[in-house]
């Protein structure tokens, strides 16, 4: 039956013929291990196409909602934190095979007559790699994607006379990144780069059809084999362990997500992907007028020498263990590459912001507003669970069931007089009303935090209460716009600057209204935790 | 050909295959399960304080407009939501979702007719839900709701009718 419909097809398209004339190529009898990471990095193109498109399905490409969407797609869909892993550690593992590949053939010489072509077709397609690399970098909109892009664009306005085209073409116009440099490297990493890699991988698999794979000097008279089974075994192997590194790296490595982008962010310091910090590092060896020497004119000259290298090499075809002088210009390069990359990393200070700011968990606890947070301090400190267990049946009611329906003058009249022979209370007349509201009007999420609430941050909003900070200042939507608003502090604010500023306001703010507050250590401790714990 | 050459290509062939499946599942599969899946969904049941118990007459349905807060994938909207509304006595309220079972379409109460009127096909209901007439499939769908200390709250699900 199987074989009937092969038969069909085979005469109506005859894809069987075509099959067979792809696998059974003849190939130098040499070829082996060394030639398969070709066919490897055709495979890591194929997967980042795969997982881009699925990325794509719950991706708003706009800023703002390109951070949300993709906050989403790692946080709330099944297997989507696994789907951006593929597709991030992709990129890189796929930058390392290809570069890989491009150095074997450097190595052997694969370039040379009638070769020339493939190996500039492939140069070029090293940089529409790198293009990924860099556009793919500006989409997630976080501070690390805003501000690498930032640096980017600045080395693109330097070029010397095209600077400012350059910019503009990136859609950043004074060198301003906005929604128009969002769409063009949207635009370019998903409509642009695909089909133009598509294009030039064919041309590039025409070459090398039409010129065969590269024999060595000790193939002369040997005859050739045959491309399937044994290469494409050799390809497959290959392209297995790459894809179970891929795969273990997206399973167990987190990809950073930081905060959304916040261009007024100016103590965010910026810095590349790890294969582009080399050029990072260069540009700072070369200081003022000459710094355009490391941002345009080294790189421009080092990819023309590599796409020229067929042209600058043109001795004969010789065994690679006689290329002293292709061996020497790859460790040069490989020795120049890890001690720029090396002085880079070590030289860069620690980013301020934790990488995965982003993906950090809100809990319920810091959403709800101070006094509802205060409110649950009350009624733990005047053991108000010992009868009222939360979520379970006790001498009292559940409170979390449903909200008290008591009248406020019985709520104090009880909390003073719990039962007959229970401790007077502990809390004052505020912080009674204060927990008298709550068990009445108490929404879900504060239900929540009423029962999952860590101690710590409770005990910081008893201290915010009870110095009434919310006269002045609004604290998840409730109190006064007086003083500045204080959801997000700790992403503008370090610890020692809230604490300092609390003792003087003025000194770290000239002309501030807000008077100075003594407070114990361990009070200032828990404020200023628990302001530093609630997001914007 | 000799047999320990046909042992070796098939021995490649079994690992081309072999390794070809694996790599093509771990990638199915992570893609099925995220295209599949629903969202975990950080959404929960939430109350709307919709209206004043009072306020409602017996057996007289209202059109009540509620804010209430929608998860549409990555967004959290906030919006206008309407519900009729029937206090069929002291104790027990009704709050319909305000589409038409049929097609969607926005019904409403004829209080001369005493029955809920779609426009769209003429599907009537009766103040208790049930089809009068019409294309309509099932009653009209009803938000689950809760009274509380005198207000009408509304929850999020909706049960079919």
């Amino acid at each position: 039956m199987l074989r009937r419909v092969l038969d069909w097809l085979e005469s109506r398209t005859g894809v069987e013929t075509a099959v067979k004339h792809f696998l059974y190529e003849d190939i130098p009898a040499s070829a082996g291990w060394h030639q398969v990471l070709g066919s490897v990095a055709l495979f890591a193109f194929m997967t980042q196409a795969f997982t881009g498109v699925l990325l794509a399905f719950n991706y708003a490409p706009t800023p703002g909602d390109a951070y949300n969407s993709l906050r989403y797609i790692v946080t709330e869909l099944t297997a989507g934190r696994i789907i951006r892993g593929l597709h991030h550690w992709g990129a890189s593992l796929m930058i390392i095979v290809v570069v890989l590949h491009m150095t074997q053939v450097f190595l052997w010489g694969a370039y040379k007559k009638p070769r020339e072509t493939t190996w500039m077709v492939g140069v070029v397609l090293l940089l529409v790699t790198l293009a990924y690399g860099l556009t793919g970098y500006l989409l997630p909109w976080d501070n690390r994607a805003y501000w690498g892009t930032v640096v980017t664009t600045q080395i693109a306005s330097q070029a010397p006379g095209a600077g400012p085209y350059l910019l503009r073409l990136l859609g950043s116009d004074g060198g301003s990144i906005g929604v128009v440099t969002f769409a063009r490297f949207y635009a370019a990493h998903v409509l642009l780069l695909p089909p133009l890699t598509m294009l030039l991988v064919g041309i590039h698999l025409y070459l090398i059809r039409r010129h065969g794979v590269t024999p060595t000097p000790q193939d002369e008279g040997i005859p050739k084999k045959k491309f399937y089974p044994e290469q494409v075994f050799k390809d497959t192997v290959a392209t297995f362990v790459w894809f179970a590194v891929l795969a273990v790296m997206a399973v167990a490595v987190q990809v950073p997500l930081g905060r959304i982008a916040d261009p007024t962010d100016i103590s965010f310091i910026p810095r590349p992907e790890w294969y582009f910090l080399f050029l990072f590092q260069l540009l700072k060896l070369f200081e003022g007028p000459l710094e355009i020497v490391g941002s345009v004119v080294l790189p421009t000259l080092a990819i023309l020498t590599l796409f020229l290298v067929p042209f600058l090499d043109r001795g004969q075809v010789l065994r690679v263990r006689n290329r002293t002088g292709a061996i020497a210009l790859v460790a040069l390069g490989v020795i120049g590459w890890s001690g720029l990359t090396a002085r880079a990393v070590a030289t860069t200070p620690p980013s301020t912001e934790s990488p995965n700011a982003g993906l950090a968990e809100i809990e319920p606890w810091q959403q709800i507003p101070p006094d509802q947070l205060a409110a649950i301090g009350y009624f733990r400190k005047d053991n108000c669970g010992n009868c009222h267990i939360l979520d379970k049946s006790g001498p009292g009611p559940d409170l979390t069931k449903t909200p008290s329906h008591r009248p406020d003058d019985w709520l104090m009249q009880h909390f003073r007089q719990p039962a007959p022979n229970a401790p007077a209370t502990q809390l004052s007349g505020a912080e009674l009303k204060t927990l008298a509201a709550f068990v009445t009007k108490r929404d879900d999420k504060a239900v929540e935090a009423w029962i999952s609430a860590p101690q710590a941050g409770v005990e910081g909003a008893m201290v915010y209460e009870a110095n009434h900070c919310g006269m002045c200042h609004q604290l998840n939507g409730v109190g006064q716009k007086v003083g500045p608003p204080l959801n997000g502090l700790a992403d503008h604010r370090a610890r020692d600057w809230v604490e300092g500023h609390f003792a003087d306001p003025q000194k770290f703010t000239p002309g501030s209204t807000m008077p100075p507050y003594k407070l114990s250590s361990h009070d200032l401790d828990r404020l200023t935790s628990y302001l530093l714990e609630i997001p914007k | 050909m000799d047999t320990q050459s046909t042992t070796r290509r098939s021995f490649y062939s079994a690992v081309i295959y072999g390794l070809g499946a694996i790599i093509s599942a771990a990638l199915a599969l992570p893609a099925a399960v995220y295209l599949l899946f629903k969202p975990r969904s950080q959404k929960q049941a939430q109350w709307v304080d919709a209206a004043d118990l009072g306020q409602l007459q017996i057996r007289k349905p209202e059109e009540v407009v509620f804010r209430r807060t929608r998860v549409d994938g990555w967004r959290v909207l906030n919006e206008k939501t309407t519900a009729w509304v029937v206090r069929m006595d002291e104790q027990h309220v009704v709050a319909y979702s305000p589409q038409c079972t049929h097609l969607g379409c926005a019904y409403h109460w004829d209080d001369r007719q005493k029955y809920f009127i779609c426009p769209c096909h003429t599907s009537a209901f009766s103040i208790e839900g049930k089809v009068l007439a019409g294309p309509a499939p099932r009653p009209l769908d009803r938000y689950v709701t809760r009274v509380d200390s005198g207000k009408l709250l509304i929850g999020s699900q909706i049960e079919r009718g």
